[in-house]
């Protein structure tokens, strides 16, 4: 029966987002070639002083990126820390310095790790002047890091790759506001809150009283999951009824989650010119997605596991209305996107179940990632692909006419090795730290044994990747995490930045070469394995040993 | 105000341009889209966007998707009343410290509290632990769930008929009423709203 449900949901999921895929994708194709500025972009750019006409090399492209990124960091730890004397702060007191810089640099970097819990630290000041804004800028400049890249593939012997400031302008005002607005309206239709009213004081039925919260929800919710950034409003994220009141407003935040991710492949496909060639891309994430939405619902819906066992059901960190399917459809879709938001609590999940979300976020948040970061992640790993299958048949590979030389591939291979080693590296060091390792146990751990190693891989893995889920049983909110995980969300963010516009510059400056009997197409069946068969190898390779301490361990024994 | 450019270097520049960009962003989306939503939002849908709050004679007695505790002061459960599942949030059903137990698939924590949970059900209305659905003895991710199982519900229904001296039957047809199918027959589970139910409840005892 539930296996059932689970495969119409998932047909129902398939129908919405294939429907969207063409229109989407051509429309943010259109949105980034377009040479019209409307009138609003127009006074917009005249109030910031950019000249929309300018062309940019990929590194004036890089340092836009940074300096508003770094902007971004500077004003959502100024507002925090000034939180005490803002309007609606709910009487919080100011947010303290190693916790601000943790929450500036989890919105800034589209990660929303968040070390705290909303319900008892924010106003609603900070949550929309602050945090809601880089739900949408954060989302917009992986967008435009994303679009460079493409227009790299498109462009030939060109010293530049577009305008940031462009892009960005765009991406925002053209895509995720109008998005954003439609979004938060069919939300408040189904019970999603959205006032300024702070607490309501109510006698309940048995004559006890219950404090219910008010806020700005709905405005909140609908970017924080078309922009792909997860910061819940509450602590209980989308498990929160005033954040998810229904089965279909689950759904609904799915679709939001999916739409944009996974119709960047026909934006890709259209702008080169070969729309096969989104299709393939499309096809990989599409088959990643289906396999582990199967593996997660079928080890949930199994309950192994002590507890679960004995409960009869694997419903421990789960909400009734949605209920298992519900669950596990939701937690794939935020960890294979960089979203991160939750309706359940995945550190209750089966060991097994657990190590679903984990590995989603190890393969690199790519099938299909966040809104840019899962295309020109995926675009990374085609290179990679090719170059391994050049390889074995010892000719100079080529990506869609232009050639991955040694530039090229160390560009892809760097950016590869990025996210592992913050990963790995910082694990081992909360452990390997006597000083840390005591705090990590006494302080943070919350589950005895190997589920507490888990606990804190998973919480370096969704940093590093920028999801910000959590099992979040973990106690973040220490000098250690706040410190190690900032670090790593900076560096697991803006490296790969950095090396995706380096290459993006150094396709955009060569030629196209023309196809060849020998060329590797790019646009068939063979590729979509080609492509899945390198996602997984490199993925597996890297993380087996550290799954076998943490998950598979504890699920096996 | 206008192109006005300072005279920057081109590597302070893109500061001064994201610093502005920042600031006209932060008025449109920090701002005024939050603001126009909530105008929607008062306007159009107030029922919704002040948290779908159930009045009654009584005046405001909660909201009708937040769960609530019905027991005593001490914990107690009340047999009158349907009873929502376990809760982590705060000391159960904080609606302003929301939450789950996090508690991991192995933790004795759990595997003590699932287990002391079975036993106070089987006390309270004589099941056995195989009749016992999940939910009754699992906390939900929020800590702030409205619904249980109608497994659970019905589970419920000889005792509050009991304490209530009502006929087993109205008790069971009310929860029948209250229960909510799939969303679109497929989305999510099958759902009974406690307070719905008890509210109700209260109404069927008034009219006897």
């Amino acid at each position: 029966m539930s296996v059932w449900l689970g495969i119409l949901q998932a047909l129902t999921l398939v129908a919405v987002i294939g429907g969207l895929y063409r229109p989407l994708g051509d429309y943010m194709a259109t949105i980034y070639t377009s040479h019209k500025d409307l009138a609003i972009e127009r006074g917009f750019y005249r109030l910031i002083g950019v000249d929309a006409r300018g062309q940019q090399t990929w590194s004036a492209y890089l340092r836009g990126v940074l300096a508003f990124s770094l902007v971004g960091v500077l004003f959502v730890y100024t507002i925090q820390r000034a939180q005490a004397v803002l309007p609606y702060s709910l009487g919080f007191d100011a947010v303290p310095a190693g916790l601000s810089f943790n929450t500036a640099v989890s919105f800034v970097t589209n990660t929303n790790w968040q070390s705290y819990s909303p319900d008892v630290t924010l106003g609603y000041t900070v949550q929309i002047v602050g945090l809601a804004v880089q739900n949408f800028v954060s989302s917009a400049v992986g967008l435009a890091v994303a679009i460079a890249l493409v227009r790299g593939l498109m462009l030939r012997r060109s010293g530049t790759i577009g305008n940031f400031w462009v892009d960005l302008t765009r991406g925002v005002l053209r895509l995720l506001l109008p998005l954003a607005v439609i979004a938060a309206i069919v939300l408040l239709a189904g019970g999603v809150i959205q006032n300024f009213t702070g607490f309501t004081e109510v006698n309940t039925l048995t004559g006890a009283s219950q404090s219910i919260p008010g806020g700005p929800v709905a405005s909140q919710e609908a970017i924080k999951e078309l922009g792909t950034n997860g910061g819940g409003f509450f602590n209980a994220n989308s498990s929160h009824p005033f954040e998810n009141p229904s089965g279909w407003t689950s759904l609904f935040e799915i679709v939001l989650m999916l739409a944009i991710p996974f119709s960047l492949p026909r934006t890709f496909g259209t702008m080169v010119g070969d729309k096969k060639q989104g299709y393939t891309i499309l096809a990989t994430m599409a088959t990643i997605f289906v396999i582990s939405l199967t593996a997660l619902t079928l080890f949930e819906l199994r309950a192994a596991g002590a507890a679960p066992a004995l409960a009869g059901g694997a419903m421990e960190g789960k909400e009734t209305r949605f209920g298992i399917i519900g669950s596990t459809l939701f937690a794939t879709t935020t960890t294979l996107t960089s979203t991160g938001a939750v309706n359940s609590m995945h550190d209750s999940y089966t060991a097994l179940g657990g190590m679903m979300p984990m590995l989603n976020m190890m393969l690199g948040e790519v099938a299909p990632g966040g809104t840019g970061s899962g295309l020109y992640g995926m675009l990374i790993l085609a290179v990679i692909a090719v170059f391994v299958a050049g390889l074995l048949v010892g000719r100079t590979p080529e990506y869609l006419g232009k050639k991955i030389g040694p530039r090229e591939i160390k560009l892809a291979s760097l950016y590869i090795l990025v996210t592992p080693t913050l990963v790995l590296a910082g694990t081992a060091l909360s452990f390997a730290i006597p000083a840390v390792r005591a705090d990590v146990e006494a302080t943070s751990i919350w589950n005895p044994g190997l589920h507490g190693l888990s606990e804190v891989l998973y919480a370096f893995t969704s940093a590093a990747n920028n999801n910000g889920s959590a099992f979040a049983g973990l106690t973040a909110n220490t000098p250690w995490f706040n410190t190690a995980l900032g670090v790593a969300m900076v560096l697991g963010r803006f490296l790969p930045m950095v090396f995706v516009l380096a290459l993006a510059g150094s396709f955009a400056a060569q030629d196209r070469v023309p196809a060849t009997a020998g060329t590797l197409p790019t646009n068939r069946p063979q590729f979509v394995g080609l492509l899945l068969g390198v996602t997984i190898i490199i993925t597996a390779l890297t993380y087996f040993p550290v799954l076998a301490l943490g998950p598979l361990a504890e699920g096996l024994q | 105000m206008s192109a006005s450019r300072p005279r920057t270097g081109p590597l302070a520049r893109p500061y001064w341009v994201a610093l502005r960009a920042m600031l006209v962003f932060t008025v449109v989306l920090g701002v005024a889209y939050p603001l126009a939503i909530t105008l929607v939002g008062q306007l159009a849908l107030p029922a919704q966007a002040n948290g779908s709050l159930v009045t009654t004679a009584d005046g405001v007695v909660g909201s009708s998707l937040i769960g609530q505790s019905f027991t005593d002061a001490d914990g107690a459960v009340l047999p009158e009343w349907f009873q929502s599942r376990p809760s982590a949030a705060g000391d159960g059903y904080d609606a302003s410290a929301s939450g789950g137990s996090n508690w991991g698939p192995e933790n004795p924590d759990l595997i003590q509290a699932i287990g002391d949970r079975q036993a106070a059900i089987e006390d309270l209305d004589g099941a056995t632990t195989d009749e016992i659905p999940a939910d009754a003895v699992t906390a939900s991710a929020s800590g702030l769930d409205p619904h249980i199982s109608p497994a659970y519900a019905l589970l419920q229904v000889p005792r509050v008929a009991a304490a209530r001296d009502l006929p087993e039957t109205e008790v069971r047809a009310l929860v029948e009423s209250v229960e909510r199918a799939r969303d679109l027959r497929f989305l999510g589970e099958p759902t009974v709203n406690v307070l719905n139910l008890n509210l109700e409840l209260a109404t069927l005892d008034f009219g006897k």
